[in-house]
């Protein structure tokens, strides 16, 4: 403190004889300074009183008071500036909790991606911010591939909560073999009983038989896939009727089927995807369905990192809801 | 060294009185101007806060010291409704008047020790003191 006194004298010296734009820079140095020592403004408005005084022995009487006016207004200013430097440590220390919790669900989410088997599967799942509010899951044994797709309405930490749940509910479940409008049913029931009524989650679950090829699936209020044929070359929507998880405890969900044959493909997505906008409004899902075509022979893996990039870039890579897409393709 | 006096806060203008009884004392014990000016908001914002949520109530001013350390304590005590949630308005950026840098956690700032007993319904006693260094 003594020392920045002696250096703000002889700054006010100097520019009382000559002002310079010199010595005015010399002052603006020492604010920075004053700044990281944790000077606060009445502080300085003291130091320049005292100095003023020394400098000047015929210094004004009214004007040396005036000085005393000036640092009792000060006074807020400094508090204000402390609870500011506070608040923002607050934020650092939220943001670096949120990084963590981040980090942990990345671990409780984590999915094995089920290989040797005649299916090529590309998943991507991006946050919007740092918590994930999308899900998806596999279930795999030797002759059976589920997958789960689910969307809770809104994002951050509220729907990262959620999404442990279901988790947890696809845990207890016995196996890849159980049936959509089961796998559905089960969750339904945890879900009713455990989130506010002001939360809604949308799930798909396929299951995949491979002696069969066949794909059966069920959905509760969820984004329908896109199926591929790749003999016509054309895509259709996989409807199936059913409501949002956790509206009411009983809920009929439908079951359908279909037979992927080689090159046919199906596209798993939550709303992230088919709710992309660009600067003149929502992607089309032709546009969706024209970027997938593209690189239809790619492997699945690529696909998905292909249309997320595409549609990354088509948003002005601004990605306003969690995405994630799901690709199986019949190899 | 114990000399103490108070002024009963009940009209705004008391607050200028405590005012003027805390810098009258934090002269006497030899505060500088700065500091003067740190313990006097810090008695506007007390006075301030029983002024409008209890009524009415007592600004007390002290004298005192602790082996060669002299120093200021300030006492707001009010039979007012008491703070609910302490925890609460002692949170920066949390102000029911609307101010930036103010209320209670820029009393804690300002002094260097503070010390809040509430009881819910029955009133707040405040204590907050500044030491001469």
């Amino acid at each position: 403190m003594e020392e920045f006194k002696k250096q703000y004298k002889k700054i006010l010296e100097q520019y009382i004889l000559k002002q310079t734009e010199h010595n005015l820079y010399e002052g603006q140095n020492i604010s920075r300074q004053l700044i990281q020592k944790n000077i606060s403004p009445e502080e300085v408005i003291s130091i320049h009183k005292a100095s003023l005084e020394e400098i000047m022995s015929d210094l004004d009487g009214d004007v040396q008071h005036s000085f005393d006016l000036l640092i009792e207004v000060m006074i807020r200013y400094g508090l204000a500036l402390k609870e500011h430097q506070t608040l923002i440590q607050k934020q650092q220390n939220i943001k670096m909790e949120m990084e963590l919790a981040a980090n942990v669900q990345q671990t409780l989410l984590k999915t094995k991606v089920p290989k040797e088997i005649d299916l090529d599967i590309g998943i991507i799942t991006v946050p919007a911010k740092e918590m994930n509010g999308d899900y998806a899951h596999f279930l795999h044994d030797n002759t059976h591939v589920g997958i789960a797709v689910a969307d809770v309405i809104g994002k951050g930490i509220p729907a990262a909560l959620c999404m442990s749940m279901i988790k947890y509910g696809m845990d207890s479940l016995d196996g890849a073999e159980t049936d959509p409008v089961i796998v559905l049913d089960v969750i339904n029931r945890i879900v009713e009983k455990s989130v506010s009524d002001s939360m809604f989650i949308s799930m798909f679950y396929g299951k995949y038989d491979t002696s069969k090829s066949e794909f059966t699936y069920a959905s509760a209020g969820h984004e329908p896939p896109l199926f591929y044929c790749s003999e016509t070359s054309s895509f259709t929507e996989l409807q199936a009727k059913g409501l949002l998880l956790g509206v009411i405890p009983n809920v009929k969900y439908e079951q359908q089927s279909i037979t992927l044959n080689k090159g046919d493909f199906v596209v798993m997505m939550t709303d992230g995807v088919t709710e992309c906008r660009s600067k003149e409004g929502f992607i089309e899902q032709k546009t969706i369905m024209d970027i997938i075509e593209n690189v239809r022979d790619q492997p699945a893996q690529e696909m998905v990192e292909y249309v997320f990039h595409k549609l990354e870039e088509l948003q002005d890579f601004e990605q306003r809801d969690d995405f994630t897409l799901v690709i199986f393709k019949k190899i | 060294m114990n000399l103490r006096s108070s002024v009963d806060i009940i009209t705004e203008w008391d607050i200028v009185a405590a005012r003027q009884l805390g810098r009258n004392e934090a002269k006497d014990v030899g505060f500088g101007t700065v500091d003067q000016a740190r313990i006097t908001t810090a008695i506007s914002e007390l006075a301030r806060n029983i002024y409008l949520y209890a009524g009415k109530g007592n600004i007390e001013i002290k004298q005192i010291a602790e082996g060669n350390l002299k120093g200021l304590q300030v006492i707001a005590s009010d039979k007012g409704p008491g703070i609910a949630d302490v925890r609460k308005v002692m949170e920066d950026g949390f102000t029911t008047s609307g101010g930036l840098g103010a209320g209670l956690p820029g009393v804690k700032r300002l002094m260097d020790d503070f010390k809040i007993e509430t009881v819910f319904g029955e009133g707040t006693v405040i204590s907050a003191t500044k030491w001469l260094r």
